[in-house]
């Protein structure tokens, strides 16, 4: 039992201790991560947050980061909540075919889909355009919006949505009153998997996202740390990485049961 | 299942078709393009695409960073999913059954919300820490070697040719382990206690309950987690060309198909070309999930 104890302490600090190392970095002068790797910070520098939040662009980045993917979130819901709700809940012919035409995105590597993606993107004149990022964005995201989803409302009890069909309403009544407000707890969890995989972006900006200015902040930070300027300001980059990481670990602290319990169901459906 | 049939076309129309467009114009048309395009020797110029039949395939059965490419790729298609399976396997088990007669571990859930965020983070911020981690002067790395007094086993990590990819392959593990452990944990959990007991009464010991019951239950889980860890064995992409010398170096050592299929498209507009390797990596990707489902479909356990 000790052992077995001994063991998960030992990956436990193999995770944290690169996480716990960037964020005291962060808050350290660039002498005191070279000459004492091992020491807390004499004083917390959070200058190099500012500095990195407004010289090194990591507020630009960031707020390029949160404009697309809430775009995309809100976009990427509205359409996977009716398209997987209208499938879920009405037969009619072609409805499996379209199901399937769907979840079947989940099954290509997006290295296939990239260089036509490309020049589709640029011929409509998207190319380093926000408007293009949050449509391709979404695009991508729905086959596992529509995939979970649909498994969602397929759930929901019929005998609700009768009765307000026979009170009158209408279908879109029923959608917005009766199986939206009932779907919540799948929402939330599907909105949540879509802000973490949609904010950890990087091979879709990099490609159809050129313009230095609206860079999201992956694309950024790399693209940082390979530019001279910035290669040897080692606080900097430590506080655009924990920077980085704080939206995603607070997310992560507030819905943790959702996000391992969801993701793990999705992963063994 | 409706009562009213007013106004369902308009509905199902209204619900369904914007959300199919953007799919069909951003997704399906893109992947339908590429097969075509991996054809041709287009170079992104409009009106000079010529079309080339299998060429570019040749092209690639020669071209020596691609079958750098490829054979990187392979190692790490048979070490990253079996490492990664393994030490998960093992990280659930000892927080499932290492307590107490065979019991969850005190702060079982403690440890699997640790273990769990590096999958949260994206690849190139995960790739960015660990190039400082394994840098070789001021790294964690070395540093902690050098602390320990075991200096001669410090490296310069990644501009090693014969570390480099393990180096990058310890990267991709380490990111996905607590996401395959919390998987298996949960598999675990959702078998019935009474299983276990009656093994324990019939006089079974630890590892033999283990290995008898626990293990062939978790096959299905397992085969899962072969698949995704194969499609991301198959890329690397992210971390390799961040973390990596070059990237893909040093001498090749990291190349991965994902990142010549990028150079060639957006640095030398070879896009046809590009596109043969999408294909290619396409085709590799399918037939990986072939043999996981084929060979988990052998011996099946019945759970009735």
């Amino acid at each position: 039992m000790r052992r077995a104890h001994a063991f998960l302490v030992a990956w436990a600090l193999v995770v944290t201790l690169p996480l716990l190392w960037a964020v005291v970095s962060s808050l350290k002068t660039d002498r005191e991560i070279l000459t004492s790797p091992w020491t807390l910070p004499a004083t917390p520098h959070f200058d190099n947050w500012s500095r990195a939040w407004n010289q090194a662009q990591i507020g630009r980045y960031f707020g390029n980061s949160a404009l697309v993917v809430g775009g995309a979130l809100l976009l990427t819901m509205a359409l996977g909540a009716t398209t997987a709700y209208a499938l879920a809940r009405y037969p009619f012919r072609g409805n499996r075919l379209i199901y399937f035409v769907f979840v079947a995105g989940l099954l290509f590597p997006v290295f296939l889909a990239l260089v036509p993606l490309f020049f589709v993107v640029k011929q409509l004149g998207l190319l380093g355009t926000y408007p293009g990022l949050i449509l391709v964005y979404t695009a991508y995201a729905l086959p596992f919006t529509i995939f979970f989803l649909h498994a969602f409302f397929r759930t929901l009890p019929t005998a609700l949505a009768e009765a307000a069909f026979l009170d009158g309403c209408s279908h879109w009544g029923v959608f917005f009153r009766v199986m939206l407000p009932l779907a919540r707890p799948g929402l939330v969890t599907v909105a949540i998997f879509n802000f973490l995989g949609l904010w950890n972006q990087y091979l879709l900006p990099l490609v159809l996202n050129p313009d230095p200015d609206r860079y999201v902040l992956a694309q950024g930070l790399a693209a940082l740390s390979v530019s001279q300027g910035y290669r040897s300001d080692w606080s900097g980059l430590f506080a655009g990485l924990t920077i980085a990481m704080l939206p995603v670990l607070a997310a992560y602290v507030i819905f943790q049961r959702q996000i391992r319990s969801g993701l793990t169901a999705g992963a063994v459906r | 299942m409706t009562p009213t049939r007013h106004g369902r076309h308009r509905f199902l129309a209204g619900a369904i078709l914007p959300a199919l467009a953007l799919y069909a114009v951003f997704v399906l048309s893109p992947y339908a393009q590429a097969f075509y395009l991996s054809l041709t020797d287009w170079t992104g110029v409009s009106g000079q695409v010529n079309f080339v039949g299998l060429d570019n395939f040749t092209r690639l059965a020669h071209d020596p960073l691609f079958l750098a490419a490829l054979r990187n790729n392979g190692v790490m298609l048979v070490v990253v999913p079996a490492v990664t399976i393994g030490l998960g396997l093992l990280l659930a088990v000892l927080v499932m059954f290492g307590g107490r007669r065979g019991s969850a571990i005190r702060g079982a859930t403690s440890y699997q919300t640790a273990y769990f965020f590096p999958q949260l983070l994206s690849l190139p911020i995960i790739a960015l820490l660990w190039q400082f981690v394994y840098h070789p002067n001021d790294g964690l790395l070395n540093g902690l070697l050098r602390g320990v007094g075991l200096d001669s086993l410090a490296r310069t990590w990644l501009g090693d040719p014969h570390l480099a990819l393990w180096a990058v392959m310890a990267v991709l593990i380490w990111s996905s382990v607590g996401f395959y452990m919390v998987l298996f944990a949960a598999a675990m959990g959702s078998i019935p206690t009474e299983l276990i007991e009656a093994a324990t009464l019939d006089g079974a010991g630890r590892l033999v309950t283990l290995w008898r019951i626990v293990l062939p239950l978790l096959r299905d889980t397992v085969q899962v987690a072969f698949v995704y860890l194969g499609v991301l064995a198959l890329d690397g992409f992210a971390v390799v060309q961040v973390m990596t010398v070059g990237p893909g170096g040093p001498d090749n050592a990291t190349e991965v198909i994902g990142l010549g299929l990028y150079r060639n498209a957006f640095t030398f507009s070879r896009f046809g070309y590009a596109a043969a390797m999408g294909v290619a990596l396409f085709f590799l990707t399918l037939t990986l999930a072939v043999i996981a489902m084929r060979a988990g479909r052998k011996e099946r356990v019945e759970l009735a």
